[in-house]
């Protein structure tokens, strides 16, 4: 099971997010999952008293998608979108935009499915229309609510320190 | 400063790899000016400018100690910029895990919808 559930965000980018993460299942699976309304109300955004109260999908290259979730004391948050690219079940482009905007523009989502010996690697890109909508979308999402540990930044700074070691010769 | 212009402080300051690289050597504790820049190429004018952007966005703080000026990393605006990628990643992290046990289960259905193709048993 190793590597399995381990999410990786990283920004290799200016405008982008990518997301990896290992499911243990045939991307047959992983890509119904992301595709069809009844599977998706069961995992999208669904935590901490959240539902995705409204999955409407119309799957084809063109075609429209709109997700409403409802969340504790009524609070709602929607978005929409366009398909771009439909690939069963390898691929998968689509634009998003949220009903309130909470960065400029709109993104679009790329997701890849690669399968080894059954289990699927997922990796999701979200490419913002500029550098300040990115960092705009990724402070938001702080502000939404976690304050977290010091722990990961200093172990990122180490690891620096560590690649940095043998090139400054210290 | 508000929330959002403090994050916007500490990111600037972090967006320069010569600052990172001298945060990166401050998680091992206090240092001074020398030492901070005995790894590169640069004046001492040139770090001590970098230690000023690092002290106004409050990552280090710095001190005297007789002849020597110390330097030692803060950690509250780290905690915060750290936090950015994290909320981010949580909306994933809680979605993914769903996931995990929505998979599982539609192996299971399949499995048992096929029980002869699998040739298992």
């Amino acid at each position: 099971m190793k590597n399995t559930g381990t999410l990786a965000v990283t920004t290799p980018t200016d405008r982008g997010i990518v997301m990896t993460r290992v499911f243990d299942a045939p991307r047959r699976l992983v890509f119904d999952a992301w595709t069809k309304p009844e599977l998706l109300k069961r995992w999208l955004g669904v935590f901490g008293g959240w539902s995705l109260a409204v999955c409407e999908i119309d799957l084809r290259v063109g075609g429209g998608y709109r997700y409403v979730w409802r969340g504790p004391d009524g609070a709602e948050m929607g978005m929409r979108g366009v398909y771009r690219e439909i690939v069963p079940p390898e691929r998968l482009v689509a634009t998003e935009s949220f009903d309130e905007p909470w960065y400029p523009g709109e993104a679009v989502d790329t997701i890849v499915l690669r399968e080894h010996g059954g289990r699927t690697t997922a990796t999701t890109t979200v490419l913002y229309q500029s550098r300040e909508a990115r960092d705009i979308a990724l402070k938001s999402g702080m502000e939404q609510g976690v304050a977290a540990g010091y722990d990961k930044l200093a172990e990122l700074l180490a690891s620096q320190v560590a690649q940095g070691g043998s090139s400054s010769g210290v | 400063m508000t929330h959002s212009a403090r994050l916007d402080t500490t990111f600037a300051a972090l967006a320069d790899s010569t600052r990172r690289a001298i945060l990166a050597q401050l998680t091992f504790g206090e240092a001074s000016v020398t030492e901070l820049a005995r790894p590169f190429a640069m004046s001492q004018p040139a770090i001590s400018k970098h230690l000023g952007v690092l002290e106004r966005a409050g990552l280090i703080s710095r001190r005297r100690d007789a002849q020597r000026r110390l330097c030692r990393l803060r950690a509250r605006p780290l905690a915060e910029a750290s936090g950015w990628l994290e909320g981010y990643r949580r909306f994933w992290d809680e979605s993914f895990q769903r996931l995990d046990a929505l998979l599982a289960e539609m192996k299971t259905r399949r499995q048992r919808a096929r029980p002869k193709q699998g040739g298992h048993r």
